[in-house]
């Protein structure tokens, strides 16, 4: 018998470090660690005995990738607090927004990230040179996210634009509807991403995950809905921290996010399709159906097909927002704190993310929760790398190395593109 | 005329201004912008690779700084001549980003998108946890650097820079 453990480290700070460790022994895999360090514990102490005003921009500094995610929780979250509703044009601006960073994040994982993986090459630079007219059009439907950012938030990676109650200034009809030329591009190079990344192959896996994510009566999900599963799981926002809890592990210093008396779950774009199929428009249902997905897709590596889809219907979505937009009188609702607790969960393109916020009579944070999705999948990943290395424990070392690294991508999580460069250190034991 | 005479000028500081030394590229640049050199636009970034591949696609001079990561003393200054040499990916691995400097240079280079000159300055950090304060070392090197750069605009380049940065 030999010994096997399949180590891969790295020092990258994207969005955290980690490491993945798998430990085979006997023909059997006996340990799978995924290490992620998170920024977000920092945060929450650094939010303590700040204004409530200021939690927007705040927790926004903690994803490089998905401010708007952290910005939109926070402000749900605060004006859950103090009982106010944003309704009308600044909701659909919110969700204008979120659209912008699901095609941001979106596209580079799909193009840059994942395909790579599904085509044989290390990274998306290699592919780059035989796939340039892909990677481009990869990078142009970045940049067509980028704009809807830009436009909204002030400017691209950590928009300043957003504040709780809505924005600081909102834009006039006019200066969004450039934006819809670049989003009549960026639908159709979206479709064509379905269409080609339903061409690659893949590994025939299937899991009976308990998807979790938020659905909302009449939309897709972006900014609210109850917290549903496919297992029965049912309840508002404010009911979070009665179902799950977060526990502490010893090779992690983040903490692992599970249902209590269930356990593993599932959050992200594939969560969120197969609990919300009916509510993607038709346009991205036809996509899906042409790419050869039912409304449920259980295959962990087909999130590439999905994540497509999602950029589709996030052009779409866009597309509708802008056409029907009129510019509200007032770019904010009023917001006065009273002592309070607030809770807030978004879509954030990874999958929910969860904040809540205890504030006292003069507007000061008193205590601060913030469960990222990365950190909610986290067991769920160590789990498919389990299963997997068990049911291929006789691949060669490095192919197997290079098919975990793309099961840890299925998820996008923080981590995912920082594997590209790791190295792979194999011990062996005679 | 060349395209170097008709496209914008950069100077790009890269950096996350809540990471310690991560955010030396934003101090060089925040000096270099007071010295208002002639035609030259100065921009703080925080790293995204493909938005700095749209920034410099279509630039005449392009020069980045950002801070680098590797076993040298902190403070150490690198120059790289990025269309000559591929840049020391580890070393440059401390974008908040999925898509980092190191790796924007190679794919531009790739699709044959680099500027007709890119300049990249690493400063080593010391200490890049969420919440530090620079490394004094580090915030030297920070003046040094701006120096060069100017040097680089002037003499190379013949740029007019107005200001200095101070000792």
């Amino acid at each position: 018998m030999k010994d096997r453990t399949i180590k891969v480290d790295y020092l990258a700070r994207v969005e955290g470090e980690g490491a993945l460790v798998v430990k085979i022994k006997g023909g059997k895999v006996v340990d799978v660690k995924l290490r992620i360090f998170e920024p977000p514990r920092f945060f929450e102490a650094f939010l303590r005995g700040r204004r409530f005003s200021e939690a927007p921009d705040i927790t926004a500094r903690i994803c490089g990738i998905c401010p708007v995610a952290y910005q939109m929780s926070a402000c749900h979250a605060l004006e859950d607090a103090v009982g106010v509703r944003v309704d009308g044009p600044i909701r659909e601006l919110r969700r204008l927004i979120y659209c912008g960073e699901w095609i941001q994040s979106h596209a580079l994982h799909v193009y840059m990230l994942h395909a790579p993986d599904f085509l044989g090459y290390e990274d998306g630079i290699r592919m780059a040179a035989d796939y340039p007219a892909e990677v481009k059009r990869g990078l142009a439907l970045k940049k067509a996210g980028n704009e809807i950012v830009t436009q909204l938030g002030g400017r691209e990676i950590h928009p300043v634009n957003v504040r709780v109650g809505g924005f600081y200034r909102v834009p006039t009809k006019s200066e969004l509807a450039p934006l819809a030329q670049t989003l009549n591009w960026a639908r159709d190079a979206a479709l064509q991403t379905v269409r080609w990344v339903a061409s690659f192959n893949f590994p025939d896996i299937e899991r009976d995950y308990e998807f979790v994510s938020l659905r909302h009566p009449d939309e897709y999900p972006f900014n609210e809905g109850r917290i549903v599963s496919d297992k029965g799981l049912d309840i508002t926002v404010r009911e979070y921290d009665q179902h799950f809890t977060e526990e502490h592990v010893e090779h992690s210093n983040a903490l692992h996010s599970v249902l209590k008396g269930g356990g593993t779950y599932f959050v992200g774009p594939q969560a969120r399709y197969n609990l919300n199929f009916d509510r993607l428009s038709p346009l991205a249902q036809q996509a899906a159906r042409d790419a050869g997905l039912g409304n449920r897709c259980r295959n962990p590596f087909k999130s590439i097909i999905v994540r497509s889809i999602e950029l589709v219907y996030a052009c779409d979505e866009a597309l509708r927002i802008i056409d029907a937009y009129e510019m509200p009188d007032e770019p904010a609702v009023s917001v006065e704190p009273t002592a309070a607790t607030g809770y807030g969960c978004t879509e954030a393109p990874r999958g929910i993310l969860y904040h809540r916020y205890r504030v006292d009579d003069h507007g000061l944070i008193v205590d601060a929760k913030i469960v990222p999705p990365t950190s909610q999948n986290q067991k769920t990943i160590e789990d498919d790398l389990r299963r997997f290395v068990t049911a291929n424990i006789d691949m060669p070392t490095e192919q197997l190395q290079w098919q975990c690294e793309q099961a840890v991508r299925n998820y996008d999580p923080c981590i995912s593109c920082a594997t590209h460069f790791l190295k792979l250190h194999v011990e062996r034991e005679p | 005329m060349s395209a170097t005479s008709e496209g914008r000028h950069l100077v790009i500081g890269v950096g996350n201004p809540d990471r310690g030394d991560d955010a030396i590229g934003l101090v060089v640049a925040r000096l270099v912008r007071q010295t208002r050199p002639s035609g030259v636009t100065v921009i703080e970034e925080s790293g995204d690779g493909i938005t700095l591949m749209e920034l410099w696609r279509n630039a005449g001079i392009v020069i980045v700084i950002d801070a680098a990561q590797c076993d040298t003393e902190p403070g150490t200054i690198y120059r790289f001549d990025a269309r000559l040499t591929p840049l020391p990916a580890q070393s440059f691995h401390c974008s908040t980003h999925a898509f980092d400097l190191a790796q924007a240079v190679e794919l531009s280079r790739t699709l044959n998108q680099l500027p007709n000159r890119l300049i990249v300055y690493g400063i080593v950090g010391k200490q890049f946890e969420l919440g530090t304060a620079l490394d004094p070392s580090v915030d030297a090197a920070a003046r040094q650097v701006a120096r060069r750069v100017l040097q680089d605009l002037r003499d190379a380049w013949g740029i007019q820079v107005i200001g200095e940065i101070p000792k």
